[in-house]
Order: C-alpha cells, then structure tokens, then sequence
C-alpha cells in the first residue's frame, strides 16, 4: 500500500491549487459564500509570485492601496481572509486531479494529502516553484543519483568529497553544515562576493581560511561520471583554461523557477501553457474547475494581480451553485449586509 | 530600429525595437519564447542574455542588484546581462545579443 492510500480523504467545499494572491483572494470571495477552502501551494509560505520572486519589491497598481511590497500585500491577504480559517497545505505539490464516483474532484498531492471538493479552483499562476536544473549535457543521468537541488538527508553526504554551487544563503548554509561530516566541501561561485546571510559568509571564509574547505571562483562547464554516479567535473576559472576535479556529489542552488508541472495532466485544457476560461464564470472545460489569475487566458487578458482579484469575484458566484446546489445566490455588498458582516466576524 | 537576437540554435532574429522598451520586451514581442518569469522586475534572472562586446561601452553599467541576480543564472560571462535591465534607445539600434542557457 503506498503512502496516498494511507491517507484519509478531506472533504471540503473547495480546493484552490496555489496560495498566491488570487487563490488567497478566492478564499475571501468564497467565504463570503459559505464556501470553505483548502489551498495546496509547493512552497513553504503563503503568496506565490509575491513571496518567492518580489517580497521586497514595491507593488503600486493595487486599488486603494497606494504602495505595498510582495510581503505586505501577502500579510494583508492573510489577515483579510483570517474570518474564513482556510486550511493550507504547505510544501506540497498537487500531482493528480479525478472525479470521484460521487460526482467531486478529489485532489492528490505529491505528499499523500487527499482531497475531495465539488469545485476545484486552478490559481497555479506560472506553475509550481522548483529548483532551477543545471543546463548541462548530460546532466539528467545524474539528478536524483548524485547530482542534487536540495538536500533531504544529510546522512548521504557522509565522507563524500562534495562540490557546492552557487552564492546565496542555500549554498552557503549548506557547505557549512556538511563541511563537519563530508570528505571534503568545494563551493564554486561565479564571482567572489555572495547574497547571503553576513554571518554564514563570516563562517564559510573562515572555514576556507582555516583549510577545511576549499572555495573556486569559476563556473561549472561539464560533468562527467557513470550510471548516474558522478565521477567529476569541468570548472572554468575566468582568465584560466578548463579543468577537471574530481567528486562524488554534486549540489546546484541557483534559486528556484516556475514549472507548470502535473497540473497540465489534470484534463483541463491548456493552449501555451494557459487556460481558456469562460469570462463570465473563469470556468475551465471541466464543470466545477475554475481557473483564475496568471494561469489562464481569454481575449484581453492581462496578468495583473487586480484581474485576478476580479476574477476571483465572478468565480465563486458560479462555484456556489456547484457546493450549495440547493440555495439561491444572493448578491450582497460587505458595506451593508449584516449577514455578510457575521460571517466577516464583524457583528454589532 | 532595429536589435540582432541570436537564439539557442545560432540564429539570428532582427527585431523590430521601439525606444524605451527592455530588450526582454522587444525579444518576447517578437513572439521568442523568453521566459522572462518576474515580468521584467529583475527579480528572476530567467532573461539572462549575452550581449556583444562591440556594443558594451553603449550600455548603461549593470546595478548592484542585477549583478546579483546574475547569480541565479547559469553560464555567467563578462557579457552576461539580464534583457530586462537593458532600455533601448536610438544608440542601441543594431545592438546585437543572444540568449542564454536557462532563459528560454
């Protein structure tokens, strides 16, 4: 029996594939619904785009809110959508999408989480968040094997020579941490200056200083071994012709970048890597998944957070006849409906 | 005006370029699939491109905060930019780049 099956299923009213601001802003659209969510998202942290790429950068196109960072637009999101409680999967990649015989989506994540909706909203943005790969010839025979983009066991890195690469905080935290436990640690970084952490790059010169690890200016230009089991590589040093050194791991942290991943194999269609949705539903071809934001696409589509914000609205207006096929949809304004205002937490 | 972009294959595109407009625009405009991920808010370094020596010194110097994002690029050279951080303007005309590994 494999760990999916080990797992419960989860019942909700709907689950949003992505914790980006649009699927944040679904939960808030939903809830005024009587729709409760559950959201999967790869990374670690809610906000997508917001929280992977620009968390520092200034966002000046949000009505009403003359400037905020990734991070703010992300915080105030979560404080907005608090009154629904939705429930989030973190670290978590959604690999599978398939009708139950009960007419709902059940949604499987790479994880073994299980859940099971009648509606299901797609607000994947540009995909999954994963580690950039090394575009190196042949380098795939090696990934999984001996070459990694992250480290899950320490343990395997055990009085192996292990060459490092790249200059931000993974890297360096890395060659640190295995340094103690590994043969030998090479970190190889294209320049000698590194967007980490003051205090880790303190401990890696010193580390270097020392002589118990050895650090290369240089890029990584070929790797060569057998059976996936990597034997060496080829460095470049600026100025310098080519050599080889020899190695029995290689990890490569260059950030992450975005994957559309299992989610094109869910049966809803995709035209370039886009969904077409109906405009006045964001409904997919499939009855009861909805795509909204960065991910789908119809005539004079723009990739703005406000348009996903939109809609988000128009979405749930048609996802409540799917969770609450009993009840009719009342429109409200959060201004004046008391109702609305319970739900907000909001009671006089 | 116009801008040479030469894709992974080694062939050369001649771009139709507008002034104002990033080298990562004029090169997604031209329908190149560049992945460009953050927009253009050099925050991704998936628009790392090679740009030719002759037209360096035509170049505003990179910012301290492209030459750190270089590093989420692979195959970094003295050449490297991110097309996102390059303006065109009537200068430029014939600036001759070619796109990386990792950015298309």
């Amino acid at each position: 029996m494999s760990a999916a099956e080990l797992h419960t299923p989860i019942q909700t009213d709907v689950v949003i594939v992505g914790a980006g601001p649009i699927g944040l802003f679904a939960v808030f659209e939903l809830g005024l619904y009587d729709m409760k969510c559950h959201l999967i998202d790869i990374l670690d942290r809610a906000g997508g785009q917001c929280a992977e790429l620009y968390p520092e950068k200034p966002i000046y196109d949000i009505p009403a809110v003359p400037v905020c960072t990734g991070t703010e637009l992300v915080d105030r999101l979560m404080e907005q959508i608090k009154p629904f409680d939705p429930a989030f999967h973190f670290g978590q990649m959604a690999e599978k999408m398939e009708k139950t015989a009960d007419g709902k989506w059940r949604v499987t994540t790479d994880r073994g989480t299980i859940l099971e909706a009648p509606v299901v909203v797609l607000a994947a943005g540009g995909g999954s968040f994963v580690p950039k790969k090394m575009p190196l010839k042949g380098i795939d025979a090696y990934e999984g094997k001996s070459v990694f983009y992250a480290v899950r066991q320490m343990e395997a890195f055990r009085g192996k020579k292990i060459v490092i690469s790249g200059g931000g905080d993974s890297a360096l935290d890395w060659a640190i941490n295995l340094q103690p436990i590994a043969e030998r640690v090479t970190l190889i970084h294209r320049r000698d200056e590194f967007r980490a952490a003051p205090d880790s790059v303190g401990k890696m010169r010193g580390l270097v200083s020392e002589g118990a690890m050895d650090l290369v200016i240089g890029n990584i230009t070929a790797v060569d071994g057998q059976d996936g089991q990597i034997s060496s590589i080829t460095i470049k040093e600026s100025d310098k012709d080519t050599y080889v050194m020899s190695c029995d791991a290689l990890l490569a942290f260059y950030g992450l970048t975005m994957k559309l991943g299992p989610v094109a194999e869910f049966g809803v269609t995709f035209e370039n890597e886009l969904v077409p949705v109906d405009t006045a539903t964001f409904e997919t071809n499939l009855p009861g998944v909805f795509a909204i934001g960065d991910i789908n696409t119809y005539p004079g589509k723009m990739k703005l957070i406000l348009s996903g914000f939109h809609e988000a609205a128009l979405m749930a207006k048609k996802a409540f006849t799917f969770v609450h096929p009993d009840r009719r949809y009342r429109f409200q304004y959060t201004t004046s409906s008391s109702n609305l205002h319970g739900k907000l937490g909001k009671d006089e | 005006m116009h801008i040479i972009c030469v894709d992974m294959e080694g062939v050369e595109h001649k771009l139709e370029a507008t002034e104002e407009w990033s080298v990562m625009e004029i090169i997604r405009e031209s329908g190149i699939n560049m992945l460009a991920q953050c927009g253009g808010s050099c925050a991704c370094a998936t628009c790392h491109i090679y740009v030719d020596p002759a037209w360096k010194d035509k170049i505003p110097e990179p910012s301290e905060e492209e030459i750190g994002m270089l590093d989420g690029a692979f195959e970094v050279t003295e050449d490297s930019r991110l097309a996102c951080q390059i303006f065109f303007t009537k200068d430029l005309d014939g600036l001759r780049v070619t796109l990386a590994n990792g950015s298309v």
